[in-house]
C-alpha cells in the first residue's frame, strides 16, 4: 500500500533551471558589448532639440561633451536659469577655455585638430547663453562644433 | 576504500551572480549613440579689413526674442524657409567670381538674387532671447536646403544621391571605387558650398 501513496504526494515537478544562468549570462554580454559607460551625471535638465538633417559622430573619443540647461529638481541652489555643465560640475562661462585646453592635454598631439566640441544644450535654453559659450571657443580655437540632437521632425521643438 | 567522487558545486546562485552583473550594467552605461548637427565657427580675425559683399548674395535669416522668424525682411513660417533658401541658392542670376556662369542652377535666374551658389551666403541672426529648440530648427531647415540641391545635382550627374554617396564612402564593406567616389562628392561640395555665417546680436 505504502508503493502507491508515496507516488500521490509528489505533485508538480520542479522547473529545471540549469540553463537560467546562460540565459542571463547572455542578455548580460550582449548589455556589454552594446553599450558604453556613461560618463558623467547630469545636474541639468538636458531635452536635446529634434532635427532632421543630422550626422553621426563616429569617434567617440575625439568629442568633448558642454552641457547647458536649466538646473534639475535636485540643484535648484544653482538658481533656475540655464547654466554650464562641464564633467561633473557646474561652470562659469569663463571656464570653458580651461575646460578645452585640459582636454587636449589628455588627448594625442595627431589627434588635436580632429577634436569636435558636442554641445548638449537643452532646447528651452535662450540663444544668449550659447553664444557666449561659441565666442568662448572660438577663442581658444576650438572651431569644430556639434550641436546634439535626436533624429527627427523639428515640428516638436 | 572506494574511490570518492568530488562533490558537485552548487550552481544555483549563479543566475543570482549574473543578474546582478547585468543590472550593474543596465544602469551604468548607456546605449545613445551621438548625433546632431556639425557645424564649423568661423575663426577669430586680427584684421579690421571688411569683405564687402553685395546684399542680393545674403539671404538674411533672424530670429527674435519672441521666436518669431525673418527672412529677407519678412515674416516666415518655419515650413516654408527651406524652399525659400533653396531658391536663394539655386537662382544663379549672374556670374561666379572667375566670371563663369551657374550652368547647373535651376533656379529662377533673378538679377535680384542670388548670383551664384559660391557666391551665396545664408545669414543666420538670433537675439539673447531666442531659444534654442527654435534656432536647432531654422538651422536644420538651412542645411536641408543645401541638402536638397545637393541631391538633386547628384542624382542628375551620378544617378544616386548625395546622401547615398557619403554613406558609401564611410561603409567599408561597400564595393567600388572610393578614390572616384570621393572626388565626386568633393565636386558636389564644391558647385554647392555650404556658406551659412551665425552671428549673435
Amino acid at each position: 500500500m505504502s508503493k502507491f501513496k508515496k507516488k500521490k504526494g509528489s505533485g508538480l515537478p520542479a522547473i529545471n533551471t540549469a540553463s537560467l544562468p546562460d540565459i542571463v549570462f547572455m542578455l548580460l554580454f550582449f548589455f556589454m558589448v552594446a553599450t558604453v559607460m556613461r560618463d558623467n551625471s547630469l545636474m541639468i535638465e538636458n531635452s536635446l532639440p529634434t532635427a532632421s538633417e543630422v550626422e553621426k559622430l563616429e569617434k567617440k573619443n575625439l568629442v568633448m561633451y558642454i552641457y547647458m540647461g536649466k538646473p534639475s529638481s535636485g540643484y535648484k541652489k544653482y538658481g533656475t536659469e540655464a547654466i554650464i555643465q562641464l564633467n561633473d560640475r557646474m561652470a562659469q562661462i569663463s571656464e570653458v577655455g580651461a575646460f578645452i585646453a585640459a582636454e587636449r592635454n589628455d588627448k594625442r598631439e595627431e589627434e588635436i585638430p580632429f577634436l569636435i566640441t558636442s554641445l548638449k544644450v537643452d532646447k528651452n535654453t535662450n540663444m544668449g547663453l550659447v553664444g557666449d559659450v561659441k565666442q568662448e571657443l572660438r577663442k581658444v580655437n576650438a572651431l569644430k562644433i556639434n550641436y546634439a540632437s535626436i533624429k527627427g521632425d523639428v515640428s516638436k521643438n | 576504500m572506494a574511490k570518492r567522487a568530488a562533490p558537485e558545486v552548487n550552481a544555483g546562485s549563479m543566475a543570482d551572480i549574473a543578474f546582478l552583473l547585468l543590472i550593474f550594467f543596465l544602469v551604468t552605461t548607456t546605449m545613445e549613440k551621438d548625433s546632431g548637427i556639425n557645424r564649423k565657427l568661423p575663426p577669430i580675425e586680427d584684421s579690421e579689413e571688411d569683405v564687402i559683399i553685395k546684399q542680393k548674395n545674403i539671404f538674411t535669416v533672424l530670429i527674435n526674442n519672441n521666436d518669431q522668424i525673418m527672412v529677407e525682411d519678412e515674416i516666415m513660417d518655419i515650413k516654408d524657409i527651406r524652399q525659400a533658401a533653396v531658391e536663394f541658392l539655386d537662382n544663379g542670376g549672374g556670374t561666379d567670381k572667375d566670371g563663369n556662369r551657374c550652368d547647373y542652377c535651376q533656379g529662377a535666374k533673378n538679377t535680384n538674387s542670388s548670383d551664384h551658389p559660391d557666391k551665396a551666403i545664408i545669414s543666420l541672426k538670433n537675439e539673447r532671447k531666442t531659444s534654442y529648440g527654435t534656432y536647432i530648427s531654422v538651422q536644420n531647415e538651412l542645411v536641408a536646403a543645401y541638402n536638397v540641391l545637393r541631391n538633386k545635382r547628384a542624382q542628375q550627374l551620378f544617378n544616386k544621391s548625395f546622401a547615398e554617396m557619403q554613406k558609401n564612402a564611410k561603409d567599408v564593406n561597400w564595393v567600388g571605387n572610393k578614390e572616384r567616389l570621393k572626388e565626386q562628392i568633393s565636386q558636389i561640395k564644391k558647385e554647392y558650398p555650404q556658406k551659412l555665417s551665425e552671428v549673435q546680436q
